[in-house]
Formats: C-alpha cells, structure tokens, sequence
C-alpha cells in the first residue's frame, strides 16, 4: 500500500504537472510565429518521392534538404 | 551460412512442436502446435531450396520493397471477406438460433465464433492492412528502402501465423476470455515476437529516412505501434498452467483485472483502429485529393491530444462497478474531453479537400474516404456521449454499443482501407487505373446503405432493450423479463443481418475489381521498381 501511496501522489502532482506543461508546450511551440512557414515542408512530403526513394547523400542535389 | 543456422533452428521448431503435440493436453493446443510444426516445416523446405544457390546481388536501395506490401494487400482483402462473412453469419445466428447447428455445437455456435469475427476483422483485416499501409507510407514519406531487408516478409508471414493461430484456437475453445485479447499465452509471445520485429522495420525505416522531417503520418503509425505493445504485454500478463496446455491463469484478479483489460480495450480502439487508422488518413486522402493536408499545425496537435487522451480513457467502460467512482469519472472526463481532437482531426481530413470538393462528383474513391471521415466523427461524437454515466446506464450491455463500434468499425475503419486499398493496387501492380470505377461506385452505396441499416437497427434495438430493461410498474416490478426483450428485437436483427449481406457484397465488388485491375487494367511502365515486379 505504501508505494501505492507515494506513487499515487508522485502521479497527482508532479507527474500530472509535467505532463499538462508539455502538452501546452507542444500547442505553444506549433504555434509559434514562422511556423506556418516551417511546416509548408512537411506538408508537401507525400508529394516528393512516390516512386523512388531519394538518391543517397551526395549523389545529388536533392537529398534530405530537398 | 546464415541459412544453415536457420535450418537448425526451423528443424527445432518442427521437432519441438511435435513433441509439443504429442504431450498436448487440449485439442486446440495440439491442432496449434502442428500447425506450428507445418509451418516451420514449409519455412525449413523453403529455406533448403534457396540454400547454396548462387545469389544476385543487386542493390535495391534504389527502389521501394513493395513485394510485402502486395501481400499485405491480398491479405487484408480474403482476410477482410472472411471477417464479414463471419459476422453476416453470426448476425444471422443472433436471428435465427437455429444456425447454431446441432451437429456443430461447441464449434461452430455464436460463443465460439463471434471472437473469431471480432479478431479477424479487427487484427486480420485491420491489422494486415495496418502493416500493409503503414509500410508503404512510410518508405513513400521517408524516400527510403525498409530496412531490415526480409525482416519484414518476417513480420508478414508471422502475423499470418498468429491469425491462423488465435482463429482456430478460438473455435477449439483456447481463450483468454478477454475482449480482443483472446488468444492464449504462446500465441500472445508469438505476437509479441512479431510485433518486436515490426516495430524494428518502422523505426529503423524512420531512422534512415532521407526526409528531414517525420510526416505526421508516421506519428501516427509508430504511436499505434508502440503503444499496442506496450498494452499487449501489460494486458497480457499470464501464467500457463502447462507448457503442453492453452490454458493460463491471469496475473491480476477482481477489479484490477477488469480495469487492465479495458485499459487495454479501449485503447485497442484508440490507438489500433484510431491512431494507425489516422495515418492512413494523412497519407492517403492528401494523395487521393492531391493537395497537401488541410493544416499540419492542426495534424501535430491532433496528434498529441489525441495519445495524451485516449489512454485515460477506458475506465468508462467499468461505469456501475466494482471500480472506484474517481476513476470511472476519470474516464468518463477524458472520454468527453476526446470530442475536440477527434473532431479537430476529422475537419483537418475534410478540410483537405477544400478547393477541390468537385472531385466528390467524379472520384467514386475520394467519395470512400470522405465518408470514411464523416463515419470517425460521427462516432467519435457518439462514443463521448454514451460514456457519460447517465446515457451509460440506458447504454451499457445493450445493442446500441454493437451499433456503435461497428459505425466505427464499417465506417472509418473500412471505408479508409477500401480508399487506401483503390489508391494502392494500381501503384503496386504498376496499372494505369483501377479496372472499373462504377464497380467502386457500386461498392460505395452497397456498404453505406448496409452500414446505416446497421447502425439504425442497432440504436432502435439498443435504446428499445435498455428502456424496457428498466421499466418498472406502479409497484416497482419489472415489468419485461429478458426474454421479451430478445422476441422484440427479432425485425431489428434481421435488418442488421441484412446489412451486413449489403455490407459484404460491397466488399467481393471490391476484391474482383482489385482483382481485375492486376489482370486486365493497361499496365503502364515500372515506376517502382528497377526489374519488373513479377
């Protein structure tokens, strides 16, 4: 039971707190100015290398910064 | 060398498999235990014929493998028509108690195959096309091979073996009586084992990716992954009562017991049928559409919502239990708090068509994965409302939760692999299109009209049977015995058994269609591949 205890307030208070602190960190850093920007990127991945993958590093221009 | 050690280790297995069978001390783990055997054997014949042979060596880090991910596809579609047909006879069964024939009673009644339908159409259609999907996506978004090289024929062909496994183990009696948990303690370590080798495809694909970003479909995919391994191992924590017997007995017991497994429950619907489902849909309706996804921002915290939440909330399937008021309402809270990244993630799918809303008119495919979308919202919507403690005690044990998860299931969870399904064949085989759009239109409208008969006859016959449980007259006796329920709901079990013959129809259209595209759709140059794929 003791370690039910000590876990359970572990749990109710630090925990909970690190855990509601990253989340809100999360929302806040996607957020955050010039991301609309950063994430035009990602956005158009599916659009990049449907047939083949991306030839290695140094082999050509288009590589992970492509 | 490599294939003499794997000799020596297929031949242990066949030998320990038999001794296995020969001490077993149940049917179905002796029937499980020489298909163990079999299948070791066909691995050990197949091995010894490629042994010593002179090998080509190519380098194929210039093309995707897309060899697996062509299995994968044929398996979610037999997988997916074996699943329904399941289903459609057991929702007979449920109508007519005369299905449940004499002659095969203890096999082949409602009992024993209602978790072989809930299995195969959860983890043998879902999962397959899970595996399938996720490994094509992730090659496609990372711009490299999968790695491992033929540890993932590996994973195929051992998911394979567990569905051949937990299935007949069900019909002979092997289970874990636990909800989408069933299969007994080896087959939960051969799953296990599979899982382990799964996860290492996809992250060791991430980790050599040549994007320098994880498209958050991956996100989706890896968190689906992990976390069903994670609740496999925790809900699966069992001590077989003999190494020669299927039997186990469970490492937790009363409430502790109930509260694991419907941690793990709910969460198999949160993370295998939503999460991994969910990266499907950021990758397919984005290409289907050909417009990139409506806002990445929303996808991301779409994303972490949706995993920070859904883990909270299974405890709202314990509402009037043995289980602590704190913690129900707990689930019930986070169930309800779960309505804003279900929907933020299903505007973010619908959305993605904005500006090209046309092609619902003319893309019979799009028009599936829109639907698709449409059915997750709409049950993500019911889910949080039948959670709340009040709707619960109308809800709880009656048809309306059947209806609901097949909403779910019919609708997001099938709707989206037919859509993922269409897009892919026609890359994968490299065809030109598809062989006959009218027969996806077809397809559509047979599986929409059979799931609304479904969900519809569910809710008459759910709230009717919950209503009539609690009746009481002006004395406080009950007015309806249980028996009165089940004669009322007869004309809604056949209306539901009728959608699911709609529902399944849709489903062989589809698997000719595939079918017809790899045969007789113009073939267009490899694009994939270096050498031809066949």
């Amino acid at each position: 039971m003791e370690h039910y205890t000590l876990l359970r307030q572990f749990a109710d208070s630090w925990m909970l707190l690190t855990l509601f602190a990253f989340f809100i960190g999360v929302v806040l850093w996607v957020m955050r100015p010039g991301a609309t920007k950063t994430y035009e990127e990602p956005r158009n991945i599916p659009f990049r290398h449907e047939d083949k993958p991306a030839p290695r590093r140094g082999n050509s221009a288009k590589t992970k910064e492509a | 060398m490599a294939n003499y050690v794997k000799l020596v280790a297929l031949g242990v297995v066949v030998l320990l498999a038999l001794i296995a069978a020969n001490y077993a001390r149940d049917l179905a783990y002796m029937v499980n235990a020489l298909t163990i055997a079999l299948a070791a054997a066909v691995a050990f014949i197949w091995v010894l014929r490629n042994t010593d042979e002179p090998v080509l060596q190519t380098d194929l880090s210039g093309e995707y493998m897309d060899g697996v991910v062509r299995y994968g596809v044929i398996a979610t579609s037999l997988w997916g028509v074996v699943g329904f047909l399941v289903g459609t006879f057991i929702a007979f069964q449920l109508a007519f108690p005369q299905l449940n024939f004499e002659w095969a009673e203890g096999y082949l009644n409602f009992g024993r195959l209602r978790p072989l339908h809930t299995s195969a159409v959860v983890f043998a259609f879902g999962g397959n096309a899970l595996i399938a999907t996720s490994l094509y996506v992730v090659q496609r978004t990372s711009a490299a091979r999968l790695w491992g090289g033929n540890l993932a024929w590996f994973v195929f062909w051992g998911y394979q073996l567990f569905i051949v496994l937990a299935a007949t183990g069900y019909l002979l009696g092997a289970t874990q009586s636990r909800e989408y948990a069933e299969p007994e303690w080896y087959v939960d370590w051969w799953l296990t084992l599979v899982w382990v080798a799964y996860l290492a495809v996809f992250l060791g694909t991430i980790v050599k990716r040549r994007e320098r970003h994880i498209y958050v479909a991956n996100w989706f995919y890896l968190s689906f992954i992990v976390t069903i391994a994670m609740l496999h191992i925790v809900n699966n924590l069992a001590i077989p009562v003999s190494i020669f017997g299927s039997k186990s007995v469970a490492l937790f017991s009363g409430v502790q017991d109930a509260m694991t497994q419907w941690w793990y429950g709910h969460n198999a619907v949160g993370f295998f049928l939503t999460a991994g489902f969910l990266g499907m849909m950021y990758y397919f309706v984005p290409k289907q559409a050909e417009r990139p996804v409506y806002s990445y921002k929303l996808s991301i915290i779409h994303f972490w919502a949706l995993i920070f939440i859904y883990i909270w909330a299974g405890p709202h399937h314990l509402h009037y239990t043995a289980l602590p008021d704190w913690a129900s309402t707990l689930g019930m809270v986070f169930s309800i708090v779960l309505w804003m990244p279900s929907w933020g993630g299903m505007i973010n799918g619908l959305m993605t068509l904005s500006g090209a809303w046309d092609k619902l008119r003319t893309d019979p495919v799009i028009r599936m994965m829109v639907i698709s979308i449409g059915f997750y919202g709409m049950s993500t919507f019911e889910g949080p409302m039948m959670s709340i403690r009040a709707v619960n005690s109308l809800s709880h044990y009656t048809d309306w939760t059947i209806g609901h998860v097949h909403s779910g299931a019919l609708g997001w969870n099938g709707m989206i692999t037919f859509g993922a399904l269409y897009f892919m064949v026609p890359k994968l085989w490299n065809r030109e299109r598809l062989y006959s759009l009218s027969m996806v239109s077809w397809h559509f409208w047979l599986a929409t009209i059979g799931i609304i008969l479904y969900a519809s006859s569910m809710w008459v016959t759910g709230i009717m049977e919950g209503l009539m449980w609690r009746e009481v007259d002006a004395n406080g006796f009950l007015v309806n015995s249980f028996a009165d329920t089940v004669a009322a709901k007869f004309p809604m079990y056949v209306v539901r058994a009728l959608g699911g013959v709609l529902y399944i129809t849709g489903a062989l259209i589809m698997c000719y269609n595939l079918f017809m595209t790899v045969r007789r759709s113009p073939a267009i140059a490899p694009t994939n591949s270096v050498v031809p794929a066949e």
